[in-house]
């Protein structure tokens, strides 16, 4: 008979291991849905995971794809290290794609230089203040901010649709819902001439030095760290617990407005309905891949940004829906919560 | 405006409205027994697709609807073991599943996306899931394995201490609301549109889950906010016809807003918070603790 029990002793090998497990147990039943569908696994994951980053283009594109995750998981992880589950990324970075576009549709003729600091500013700010609506209703009223923050993500996208079918629509845009492009001082500059990516993969990597050291080094990541362990602890200790929710849902807000802000600025450069690929829910999953650690984080963020590509790739030359992407990234959510257990329990069979 | 034109809304409104109904009444037992399940837009999916491939190719009903039905049996079924037996996080666990679903969908229903079918009458549906709303207020608030239900949703330690077992009644809440979702997906493949669409359940998912708190948590008040929803989302394709110059996002958004106002309303009192929603929703349960 299987028999589990609870782990005295905390392994941080099997920790960091198994997101590793998860990753391979995703690949073996991936090989199985390709044979399902009378493809060669071993072709398909070529196709799926090799061949998008074997050029300069390609290794561009899984920067792309990495930096808005990354640096949305980077700001949810202070939240979910506090025990607060801020789902509502996706609204967050939708309000930094309106604030901050909104910046550049309003100066639409500037040359200035300011112009662009200033979208990143109002974009964080977008993010920030959509998040600070989950942390009153919280701390005031005692909602429910799982629920609360997933609702104003659909708020927020009718939002945006409102704007882009209606006050921002390009008048020479053949009546599509988007806006006009924004001027050249307000698109993000890239890194290399003809590849789309662009200097936010200095801010993430910024975000995720900050990051180390604000866990690493700082009272604060160490106040975080001890109210996401019990919250009684935290109030015992004297911490303010409720303004550690709300400097955390700012913090994740301000970091998922940016990432809107660098997608609608970087490789879209107008604003239309569909700004994101659910980044905002993916990097839900980067942020547990990347086990709420700042260097995982970075590491999963490209993991999945390839299973975006991926999936591209799929569509071009397997003739599979580019939702397979969605399957893996599935499947290894699964798998990663799964191999939670043998961190937390021995498992032996008597 | 004309009676024809009001009876033809009432009765979109009727049809359209029906896979909320089945999709919420099952999150709402879910989240009676303490479960919090965010992947009914994954399950829904699934269900569409399996129902509509089913039908394609064996052109029987019965066959589609059954098969239908067992996706979201083993759909949720992992995810009950995953959350009961492996403890996960109900939240990521929950969003694992939709995201998987979505994918999986697109992927399993490629070939027949366009394939024209007979779609069934849907106003079998219709009456199943008013009956359906009944027997569930009926069975949660009369029998006693309803009470045993709520009794874990409460408080899963006390049900356990009472004798009652806590992972087996949550297996068979989740699994009927995984059911339930998948009927919604069935539906709308299969009567509403009558075609299979890729992510063709278009965020009804999530409006059920909102459903399920803006109804706090009581299948009456599931069925008249279901109706409220449905709508209002009919009249945003109707504005001219009332007469109306808001813009359409405004009643897109309004279920939503409107959830937030109850769950504001509701959480706000601590009274009112235990008279409405289950206390141990989202709190995972360690037998061993």
């Amino acid at each position: 008979m299987i028999k589990v029990q609870l782990r005295e002793d905390y392994s941080n090998l099997i920790f960091y291991l198994s997101p590793l497990v998860a990753v391979a147990l995703t690949l073996f039943f991936g090989s199985f849905i390709f044979l399902i569908l009378d493809l060669s696994p071993i072709e398909s994951f070529k196709i799926f995971f090799i061949s998008p980053i074997s050029n300069s283009y390609g290794i561009s594109e899984l920067f792309v794809k990495a930096t808005p995750l990354a640096i949305i998981a980077l700001g949810l992880s202070y939240c979910f290290k506090n025990n607060i589950y801020n789902i509502g990324a996706e609204g967050q970075l939708t309000m930094g794609a309106i604030f901050g576009g909104g910046i550049g549709l309003l100066f639409n003729d500037s040359t200035s230089v300011f112009l662009l600091p200033l979208m990143i500013l109002f974009g964080a700010i977008g993010g920030a203040f959509w998040a600070t609506i989950p942390a009153i209703l919280k701390t005031k009223f005692n909602t429910n901010e799982i629920l609360t923050s997933l609702m104003l993500t659909y708020v927020a996208l009718f939002i945006l649709d409102y704007f882009v079918v209606g006050p921002w629509k390009d008048p020479a845009g053949y009546g599509l819902p988007k806006s006009m492009p924004f001027p050249d001082a307000g698109r993000l500059p890239v890194l290399f001439d003809g590849l789309r990516v662009h200097i936010g993969v200095y801010f993430a990597i910024i975000i995720c030095f900050i990051t180390y050291i604000v866990y690493n080094k700082t009272l604060f990541g160490f106040k975080l760290k001890v109210s996401g362990l019990s919250s009684k602890a935290s109030k015992y200790a004297g911490f303010k617990y409720k303004n550690l929710i709300f400097y955390t849902f700012i913090i994740s807000g301000a970091c998922a407005g940016l990432a809107g802000l660098f997608e609608v600025s970087g490789p879209i450069g107008l604003l239309y309905r569909d700004i994101s690929p659910n980044y905002g829910f993916t990097a839900i999953i980067v942020a547990f891949l990347g086990r709420l650690n700042p260097i995982g984080i970075i590491l999963s963020s490209l993991l999945i940004a390839l299973t975006y590509l991926g999936a591209e790739d799929a569509q071009l030359f397997l003739k599979i829906p580019s939702a397979v992407g969605f399957v893996f990234q599935g499947l290894v959510l699964f798998f990663l919560l799964g191999t939670d257990f043998l961190n937390k329990y021995r498992v032996f069979i008597k | 405006m004309s009676i024809e034109l009001i009876i033809g809304i009432l009765n979109i409104v009727l049809i359209s409205t029906t896979p909320l109904v089945f999709a919420g009444i099952g999150e709402l037992v879910t989240e009676k027994s303490g479960v919090l399940n965010l992947g009914l837009e994954g399950l829904m999916l699934v269900g569409a697709v399996t129902g509509f491939i089913t039908l394609v190719l064996t052109g029987n009903y019965f066959y589609s609807l059954f098969l239908s039905i067992i996706s979201g049996i083993i759909l949720s079924g992992i995810f009950a073991f995953l959350v009961l037996n492996l403890m996960t996080n109900q939240i990521a666990t929950g969003l694992a599943l939709t995201i998987f679903g979505i994918g999986l969908s697109a992927m399993l229903g490629k070939k027949f996306a366009g394939t024209p079918i007979d779609g069934l009458n849907p106003y079998y549906f219709i009456v199943i899931s008013f009956l359906l709303v009944f027997l569930v207020g009926y069975f949660l608030s009369k029998t006693k394995s309803g009470l045993i239900v709520r009794a874990v949703g409460e408080n899963h330690n006390s049900a356990y201490a009472l004798g009652y077992n806590v992972i087996k009644t949550r297996y068979l809440t989740i699994i009927f609301g995984g059911v339930m979702s998948s009927l919604a997906g069935y539906y709308i493949s299969i009567c509403y549109a009558p075609m299979w669409q890729e992510g063709m359940t278009a965020g009804r998912g999530w409006i059920a889950l909102a459903l399920v708190v803006f109804a706090t948590w009581k299948p009456w008040r599931l069925l008249v906010g279901a109706y409220i929803f449905g709508g209002v989302a009919i009249m945003q394709m109707n504005l001219q016809a009332f007469g109306v110059e808001l813009p359409g996002q405004f009643f897109n958004m309004m279920p939503y807003i409107a959830t937030l106002i109850v769950l504001v309303f509701i959480s706000s009192n601590k009274v009112r918070l235990k008279l409405s929603a289950p206390s141990c929703l989202n709190i995972p349960y360690e037998k061993n603790s």
